[in-house]
């Protein structure tokens, strides 16, 4: 069983990934669950990248961390504001 | 959240952010990137300015009108620049077949149909996510 360092930095952030994940489900506040969020999406780019795909890295930073968290965070305010 | 800091970043960042947006667009036919990535950049730009200085603002840049003209004719630019390869009597997005010089690869004007394609998807990117976001932020107020 022979990793380059390439290898090890995929399975650090795959490993963020997996608790990233995991802690949304478990997360009871919910601005707290969106930042998270951000935090999945900011991962996900970069095991992008390091996989030689920088424009899917580009749409996945852009897409992800600002517009769903943007959105997120605005259908979050109506809601409470509705209870 | 709507704050002296914030306002003054957010006037310095967000043209940068706008114009970096029509330059992924630009050079998506060369570079990584592409039209729906610097589309959602340029969306974020407006998204980020109705938020920190309110909607009213926004709106007052970018009329209903205008949002609907450029959703519209987005997809139809599409669609347009896809007959150029009929009318040549080649298939429909032919590109070279169709005659079109496709330049040299790697140079900036290289590609044929694709940039002009890219600026018409890039456009129709960015003025759907400002229209769902406004349509969002609309129902809070």
């Amino acid at each position: 069983m022979n990793f380059a360092a390439a290898d090890y930095w995929i399975m650090t952030l795959l490993l963020i990934l997996i608790v990233a994940s995991l802690a949304m489900y478990f997360i009871k506040d919910l601005l707290h669950a969106i930042i998270v969020y951000g935090a999945y999406s900011l991962t996900m780019a970069l095991i992008w990248l390091q996989m030689n795909t920088p424009d899917l890295a580009i749409t996945e930073a852009a897409a992800g961390i600002c517009m769903t968290v943007f959105m997120m965070i605005v259908i979050f305010r109506t809601s409470r504001k509705e209870e | 959240m709507r704050d002296f800091i914030l306002k003054q970043v957010a006037s310095i960042i967000l043209p940068f952010v706008c114009i970096y947006g029509f330059y992924v667009i630009l050079h998506g036919a060369v570079s990584p990137g592409g039209s729906f990535a610097g589309g959602i950049i340029v969306g974020l730009s407006f998204i980020a300015f109705s938020t920190v200085y309110g909607i009213e603002k926004c709106r007052a840049k970018l009329p209903e009108k205008a949002l609907v003209w450029t959703e519209s004719f987005g997809t139809l630019w599409y669609g347009i620049m896809g007959m150029a390869g009929i009318i040549k009597g080649a298939p429909f997005l032919a590109n070279k077949l169709a005659g079109i010089d496709v330049g040299v690869p790697g140079k900036l004007i290289s590609g044929g149909l694709i940039s002009f394609i890219g600026i018409g998807v890039g456009i129709r990117v960015a003025s759907t996510i400002i229209t769902l976001f406004f349509t969002m932020m609309e129902e809070e107020l």
